[in-house]
């Protein structure tokens, strides 16, 4: 059995650097209730609910269960959650869908970093023998691939700094973003990346809804159609990697159909301006595509959420119009670990 | 109560999360970091041929279980680095440092670890290490202090990779990794507002606008309608025990002694119970029903327990809703 599944309703929070007045549910709340108001779709509407998140972000234990207390899972739903990205969510979203087992579903995440260290929590996701005693943080090892990206020739300081303000200028229009506007790349935070590469610490967190079929021409009048769908992932050792090249981001692309036509649009999961340079390479991505139009994790890394957000923005705006055929990159672990890649398609438009 | 009154400070309060990690190694895993300790470097070679270093149980390509160990040297070449201006807790080094991937003498692969050197322009990709040991070692990664650089003898760079058992007196089996994260807990809009009134002695609940149950301690949501709650409503003080256990266990660092009763109880106006303890009364007479009312910690923050108000008991058909 074939089914069509799309994306019908996007939402997103304003990424803040610090949200001390709000629980994490209080946070999401909002996000959900706007994509249930889009749809005019209620908890009891929904097939599937699932969630992506840490719980190492805030440091409180199983605050995905409180999270959950937004939806209203009461009388018991159908609800999966995943420790990592909520674009996986999304996917396990979409697998469901496929199978028939539900019509909707609802996806969420959302991090509250402002209650840690981001970059130091982050450690903890690497190999426990021989990295993470060493407390290697993110921006540690997005700058050994920036400098390995260097002296392969494939970028340079001044390069770097061009993508930090083109994706800081471009989020002047998304009024969510947490760093809208282009601003002195400032010092080094770990040579060669500058405090300009790194991407903002702050909460954030969205929502989208996804449909099958004819369910969700009703819920939305141009659904964004996932035409493909694929997650793959980079030997764990970053010793054993090249570290300038995705082959990972490229298998994904290939098994989700990005290379059968021309995107007019790519929003890319790159939290550090390298990453951008890794990614173009691998998804083959020339200077005809509107790559992150939204600003990118450059301009809001909510962590958990950066990569459904891709999605969501991708989606919309096939929604409104403004995109027909999109892909979308979601990316979790350190250098580009693992990387999902998805297609995205608007209908043609009635002249 | 209005509930439109002006959202009291947010309260912060540090919170530090810090766990041992004990895990226990492979052969392959065992046999590298006991050689750590007796400052021998061992690789693994993969079905292709290669070398990797660090080694791993199974190869990264293949997935085959890989067991022939080599022995490596301790120099080796840096394959890409990053200067790390303000080393961060639990990193290598306390002064600057780079942070370098270094492909030893007779490995295919790199390793990373720290590279002491005296600022950015002596380091760079090509840069000849090799490591200072660690002057006490146990058998980790940490056994390697660091890198430095290192302008002696070649010999090393093109010498094949010597074959090596493995084997060591006492063999490290496992490593415990202690990790800590240090946070600022802030617990939101309706837990604040929560915290506040305990402060003044009283219980303050919220009630969900949609189905007007009143959730005590509240959290923000009603998990049965999802939307907020937003009306608050003070309970108590005075409540009735829906249910109890008798615990015979002495937990850790609790000046409780045992037994004790821990209950659910529904203070007058929840919508449903909360958790504490009974005392003021032999833990063998606590009953389903009895009335209690709180008595509060010496500083006034929380109700320490709760004991026999002297009420006759609630009937049960009053609080059968609410276990």
């Amino acid at each position: 059995m074939s089914r069509d599944v799309a994306i019908v309703a996007f939402a997103q929070s304003d990424h803040r650097r610090h949200t001390d007045d709000l629980s994490e549910v209080e946070m999401v709340m909002p996000v959900l209730h706007e994509v249930q108001r889009r749809t005019g779709l209620k908890a009891a509407d929904i097939g599937f609910t699932c969630s992506g998140s840490s719980d190492y972000l805030a440091g409180r234990a199983f605050s995905f269960t409180m999270a959950l207390d937004g939806v209203g899972a009461w009388p018991p739903i159908s609800e999966s959650h995943v420790e990592t990205d909520g674009a996986w969510a999304l996917y396990e979203a979409w697998v469901k869908l496929l199978t028939g087992e539900a019509d909707t579903a609802l996806v969420y995440s959302y991090g509250k970093s402002s209650g840690g260290s981001v970059r130091d929590v982050l450690t903890r996701q690497l190999d426990p023998y021989y990295l993470a005693p060493l407390w290697p943080d993110s921006v540690a090892l997005a700058a050994l691939q920036a400098q390995a990206l260097v002296d392969a020739g494939d970028t340079d300081e001044p390069a770097l700094a061009a993508i930090a303000a083109r994706s800081r200028e471009d989020a002047r229009t998304n009024p969510h973003a947490q760093l809208p506007g282009a601003r002195p790349q400032g010092g080094y935070a770990v040579r060669p990346l500058r405090t300009g590469d790194c991407p903002p610490v702050g909460d954030g967190a969205a929502a989208v809804i996804l449909a099958a079929g004819d369910r969700a021409r009703e819920l939305c009048e141009r659904p964004a159609w996932i035409r493909g769908m694929d997650h793959r992932i980079e030997a764990h050792s970053l010793g054993v990697r090249d570290l300038t090249d995705s082959p990972s981001t490229r298998l994904a692309a290939e098994r989700a159909g990005a290379f059968d036509g021309p995107v007019d649009t790519a929003e890319l999961h790159a939290p550090f301006t390298s990453q951008e340079v890794v990614l173009r390479k691998a998804l083959r991505l020339d200077d005809s595509v509107r790559v992150n139009p939204s600003g990118g994790a450059l301009a809001a890394n909510p962590v958990m959420a950066a990569g459904l957000i891709r999605l969501g923005e991708a989606a919309a705006r096939i929604h409104r119009g403004e995109s027909d055929r999109a892909l979308a990159h979601a990316t979790s672990g350190p250098c580009l670990q693992q990387n999902l890649v998805a297609v995205l398609e608007g209908e043609t438009r009635a002249r | 109560m209005p509930a439109a009154a002006p959202p009291p400070e947010a309260l912060r309060a540090p919170l530090v999360v810090e766990f041992p990690f004990t895990r226990s190694l492979g052969p392959v895993q065992s046999a590298f970091l006991t050689g750590l300790r007796e400052r021998t470097v061992l690789g693994v070679r993969t079905e292709a041929g290669g070398v990797l270093v660090p080694p791993v149980e199974y190869d990264p390509v293949t997935a085959a279980e890989l067991r022939e160990l080599v022995e490596v040297a301790p120099t080796g070449t840096v394959t890409t680095w990053a200067w790390n201006p303000e080393p961060r807790r639990g990193q290598p080094l306390e002064t600057p440092f780079a942070w370098v991937l270094v492909r030893l003498d007779g490995a295919d692969t790199a390793l990373l670890h720290a590279l002491d050197a005296p600022g950015p322009e002596a380091v760079r990709t090509g840069l000849r290490v090799r490591i200072r040991w660690a002057a006490e070692r146990s058998g980790a990664i940490t056994d390697i202090a660091c890198f430095e650089p290192y302008e002696g003898d070649e010999s090393t760079r093109e010498r094949e990779p010597a074959p090596h058992e493995g084997g060591f007196e006492e063999p490290v089996t496992g490593i415990v990794a202690p990790a800590r994260l240090d946070y600022t807990y802030s617990p939101g809009r309706a837990q604040t507002r929560y915290l506040h009134g305990l402060a003044e002695r009283r219980t303050v609940g919220e009630r969900c606008p949609s189905c007007a149950k009143v959730y005590v301690p509240p959290r923000g949501a009603c998990p049965t309608c999802g939307v907020a709650t937003t009306d608050r409503v003070e309970v108590g003080p005075r409540g009735t025990v829906t249910t109890f256990c008798i615990v015979n266990i002495k937990a850790k660092n609790l000046d409780i002694e045992v037994p004790y009763v821990y209950a659910h109880i529904a203070l007058d106006g929840a919508g449903l119970a909360l958790h504490g303890r009974i005392a003021g009364i032999p833990y063998d007479e606590v009953r389903m029903g009895l009335r209690v009312e709180p008595v509060w910690s010496e500083d006034g923050r929380y109700p320490d327990h709760y004991r026999p108000t002297g009420e006759t008991d609630a009937d049960y058909d009053t609080y059968k809703e609410l276990l």
